[in-house]
């Protein structure tokens, strides 16, 4: 097994899904039957496929798995390399697992141009998975932007009312911040003569070169998470993009501003990192308190998950910085449990959207009587996402609020705050929502979850459950990689730190 | 004597042009209006041969013509380029000039000889022979300009064109005979050797420097001496600004290339600055002028502006790495122009070619496999990953970090953000916005040129990118080796 390009395969799987639905020829109702049918079985194929990966995964070492390299530019230093470690392999998993269900999402939802959005679906998923895969920068830079492109279609093709803006407004955002950590990449290259990550990875750069790097490359990976104040783009994008839009911006796009800060900010640009640690945390206490008192005030069912996604990632940026065990687990774990929450809260509003078509609150309500069924559903994701102890939310919070603690008592009881306010906004939305009195007409005809929706909840209502109740086999995949990242990060600490003593002396 | 017969095989893809060239015209002469097509397609095959010479006997440095001539890698790759994209925008208007019921067999004729020009251009090694080179282009490039003789515009844009470009090669002359007058040779292996990197050299020179740099500016239409551009791309019969936006700005850029690099590449310290001056505007005005455009020739007048910002960075750069990296931007220019343009040339509705943003309205629904090409051409000049065309910006940044110009590649990467709008819009147009009316069916040529140059800018990080990047590679290699 270890001899195939499994991270290859996994990456570009997808593609042959799309060059099969461009083949299809036929009368409108063929074309739009089998294409569903097509992009669910690659993207489930390509799911299986994804769990070689989590049984092959050796736990204990912190070294590259499933490494592959191949010529690519010759003479530049730039290559095809992929491998996943214990950071980046499970946002695989969360992108292969999330992609059939998006694609079921989407299955009666969308009714027009389904073969061009079964194929922007499925081209997303090669730029997702190839981006969490990739050990060269550029490669990895490739990936990243190219996620821009199916996306800002699916929102401007498929999405609501203000669709253009949101699309142009998501395009924008993010590839003025990327287009910065382009000229950061540059330097890097510049100074390491190459674009390997693991030879970035054991580089030392210049302390005063760091500053300017970890500024550029947080333009990039801020606007992604995306942090207080550039947030903006978020919620619109959130509420014009379909469910499935939705479900894979909150479920993994976002995570790949996180990702970035863990792959490259923090192990390459230590000093930088420390040095502006303080920073960090000011804007996550910030996102995570303002955004969550932002998301109270909702009217729009979506746009409040989107402002309580600003805030749940505001915990994932403060637990990468704290730089302790607990917290930078605790933020992997929370961006692995959010991208599942979060995403499966958005299915929900899909599920009422499809029916009623209109996310505001106010024109629900009693929904428990007619849909006891989704009620439930509703009830766990909800109570996830507060943390409630037994589902995967607790687990990432606790561990970052720990690792706050230790480092600064202050930024801990401000993340805590947010998490009261969090269990007050969701609440609150519940009990808007599916509470109350059942006294609109057109909501007692509602009917409750069909098996299709089923189908799609039931693998998340699985994982959110196993996250929360028996954590080990995630944690353990991401120990080794967790503690050589602090460790490291430690080492090139001391050394700089040595090394500005030594000046000080002369 | 056998020694007073010069060396002719540095010259030989133009000679080989040349005599085609007036072959053809015999052709013509004599088969009047209905050999068109046959002179279109010879011209294009003789174009493709041509090219095919350059690159089959023109790889070593060679002087010939009393160093007057030069053939070597640059030259080459230069050649390839310009006589491809002519070719490929001849067998394109070929097919235009039917439709459109003006078939004049002048106008192959004309492309050739103006692809003539810019191969003598490309090989020049002395002012004289450039002038000469320059001129051979412009004066069929005015020609053509105005080639739709009864239409008000297209004759206003050839005048333009004529009275603008007249003053550039004015200029040009003017800065030639004073960097004769004051370091003694028009020659560029001569001057090469006069220059000291570093040693202060005349005010002269300088000044004539600065004269050829505009004019050089000018025929690359970067700004500020662009403003000719947009008329005459608007102007101008459609498969005309094809072509003008094709071959004729990478033969001036390549011969930007050589004429500051070969004499002039110790003077660095002299002409950097103008030369980032020069990009640093291109980028910006092609950038924000585009935004506000809804004529799609005009938008491509600006958007070529922008490019030609972006190439002149790795000039500014002044290495032998920037030199590479322009030479991969415009391979990736051309691919994505020549595309581009393919489709311009199909917007036909109702009998008549239109020019809108707004006429391309919903075209994702109504032809579906066209709106996709545009759309990857869109993303691709726009510089996303994995287009080709952000490969073409990534060598170029890549060049000026390398250099330290850092703040050079910053306003680049930023400007490209605004371009971004732009290119954008067209998306949007054709994919978020309900349908124009359907445009007739795209010529069987045009099919072929759009599809495989989207094809070659989707897989282009693939094929032919590690091969173009060794290729710019030797041919800068070559510039800087004399």
């Amino acid at each position: 097994m270890t001899d195939w390009p499994l991270l290859s395969l996994v990456t570009f799987l997808p593609l042959v899904g799309v060059a099969f639905i461009l083949m299809i020829r036929g009368d409108e109702a063929v074309v739009v039957r089998n294409s569903r049918n097509v992009a669910l079985l690659t993207s489930c194929a390509t799911f299986v496929m994804s769990l070689f990966l989590w049984f092959g995964f050796q736990t204990g070492t912190a070294e590259f798995q499933f490494v592959e390299h191949a010529e690519w530019l010759p003479g530049t230093g730039i290559s095809y390399r992929m491998g996943v470690d214990g950071i980046s392999v499970l946002f695989v998993l969360l992108s292969t697992f999330l992609t059939p269900v998006c694609v079921l999402a989407g299955w009666t939802a969308i009714t027009t141009r389904v073969k061009e959005y079964m194929i922007a679906f499925l081209v997303l998923e090669t730029m997702m998975v190839g981006m969490f895969c990739a050990l060269d920068f550029m490669l990895f830079y490739m990936f990243f932007e190219g996620v821009l492109v199916p996306m800002f279609i699916l929102i401007g093709v498929w999405g609501g009312p203000r669709r253009i803006y949101a699309a142009f407004k998501f395009f924008l955002y993010t590839l003025a911040g990327s287009v910065l950590m382009l000229v950061a990449l540059l330097a890097m290259y510049f100074q390491a003569g190459t674009t390997d990550i693991p030879t970035l990875l054991h580089h030392a750069f210049a302390p005063e070169v760091q500053t300017w790097l970890w500024l550029a490359m947080f333009a990039s990976f801020a606007v992604k998470v995306p942090m207080w104040p550039v947030h903006t783009w978020l919620p619109d994008a959130h509420v014009e993009a379909p469910t499935a839009g939705s479900v894979i911006l909150a479920g993994v796009l976002l995570k790949m501003g996180a990702y970035g800060f863990l792959r490259f900010s923090v192990p390459m640009l230590p000093q930088a990192s420390a040095d502006f640690t303080p920073l960090i945390y000011a804007l996550s206490a910030v996102a995570v308190i303002y955004t969550s008192l932002v998301a109270l005030v909702q009217e729009d069912m979506k746009k409040l998950i989107a402002y309580s996604s600003v805030a749940h990632m505001g915990f994932v940026t403060i637990g990468i910085f704290t730089m302790t065990a607990q917290g930078v687990t605790g933020a992997l774990f929370q961006m692995l449990s959010h991208g599942v929450v979060a995403g499966a809260l958005f299915l929900c509003v899909g599920v009422i959207y499809d029916r009623l078509h209109t996310r505001e609150i106010a024109r629900y309500g009693g929904l428990v009587h007619r849909m006891p069924k989704y009620a439930a559903v509703f009830m766990l994701f909800m109570m996830a996402s507060v943390g409630l102890p037994g589902t995967s939310g607790f687990v990432g919070e606790l561990l970052v609020i720990l690792g706050a603690f230790q480092v600064n008592t202050v930024v801990a009881a401000l993340a805590a705050t947010g998490l009261i306010l969090g269990a007050a906004y969701m609440l609150f939305l519940y009990r808007r929502v599916v509470f109350g009195k059942l006294d609109k007409e057109d909501v007692k005809t509602m009917q409750d979850i069909t098996g299709r929706e089923m189908a799609m909840f039931a693998p998340l209502v699985v994982v959110v459950l196993w996250m929360g109740l028996y954590p080990a086999p995630f944690l353990d995949i991401m120990a080794a990689s967790v503690d050589n990242l602090i460790a490291n990060f430690e080492t090139a600490r001391a050394v700089a730190d040595a090394a500005s003593a030594a000046v000080a002396m002369k | 004597m056998a020694t007073d017969i010069p060396n002719l095989f540095p010259a030989l893809p133009e000679i080989f042009l040349a005599l085609v060239a007036m072959a053809l015209l015999m052709l013509g002469v004599f088969r009047k209006a209905e050999s068109t097509r046959l002179v279109g397609h010879l011209g294009a095959a003789a174009l493709v041969a041509a090219g095919a010479l350059a690159l089959a006997f023109g790889g070593l440095r060679t002087v010939t013509f009393g160093g007057l001539y030069i053939t070597d890698a640059f030259a080459v790759f230069a050649k390839v380029l310009v006589f491809g994209a002519s070719a490929v925008t001849l067998v394109l208007a070929v097919k235009w000039l039917e439709q459109e019921n003006v078939q004049r067999y002048e106008y192959p004729i004309l492309v050739l000889f103006a692809a003539l020009g810019m191969g003598a251009m490309v090989s020049a090694n002395d002012f004289l022979s450039l002038y000469v080179a320059l001129e051979t282009q412009s004066l069929s490039l005015y020609l053509i300009a105005a080639y739709q003789r009864d239409t008000v515009r297209s004759t206003e844009a050839g005048l333009k064109y004529f009275v603008l470009g007249a003053l550039a090669s004015g200029l040009f002359l003017y800065g030639a005979s004073l960097i004769y007058g004051f370091a003694g040779s028009t020659n560029f292996d001569v001057l090469a050797r006069g220059f000291v990197a570093g040693e202060p050299v005349s005010a002269g020179v300088v000044v004539g420097l600065v004269f050829i740099v505009c004019a050089l500016a000018f025929k690359c239409s970067a700004v500020p001496f662009h403003m000719w551009t947009p008329d005459v791309y608007e102007g101008a019969p459609t498969p005309v600004t094809a072509f003008f936006s094709v071959a004729p700005k990478a033969a001036a850029i390549a011969l930007f290339l050589r004429v500051m690099i070969a004499p002039f590449g110790d003077l660095l310290a002299q002409w950097q600055q103008v030369v980032v001056v020069i990009a640093v505007l291109s980028m910006l005005v092609g950038g924000l002028a585009a935004i506000v455009q809804t004529n799609i020739k005009r938008l491509m007048a600006y958007s070529s502006i922008g490019h030609v910002g972006y190439a002149l960075i790795g000039l500014a750069v002044g290495t032998e790495e920037g030199v590479s990296a322009v030479l991969i931007y415009l391979s990736v220019y051309l691919f994505m122009n020549v595309g581009t343009f393919a489709a311009i040339l199909s917007m036909r509705a109702n009998g008549r070619m239109v020019e809108g943003v707004a006429d391309l309205a919903g075209l994702s629904k109504t032809r579906p496999v066209m709106a996709a090409a545009v759309a990857t051409m869109m993303f691709s000049m726009a510089g996303i990953p994995p287009f080709a065309g952000f490969f073409g910006k990534f060598f170029v940044f890549k060049a000026a970090v390398d250099a330290g110009l850092i703040g050079l590649a910053v306003v680049g990467v930023l400007t490209s953000v605004v371009a971004a709008f732009y290119y954008l819009r067209i998306v949007k147009v054709l994919y978020f916005d309900d349908p124009a009316d359907q445009f007739e069916p795209m010529p069987p040529q045009a099919q072929l040129v759009l599809g495989i140059t989207s094809v070659a800018v989707v897989v282009f990080f693939l094929f032919p990118l590690p091969q173009v990047v060794v290729a710019a590679g030797n041919a800068a290699r070559a510039l800087f080796g004399a």
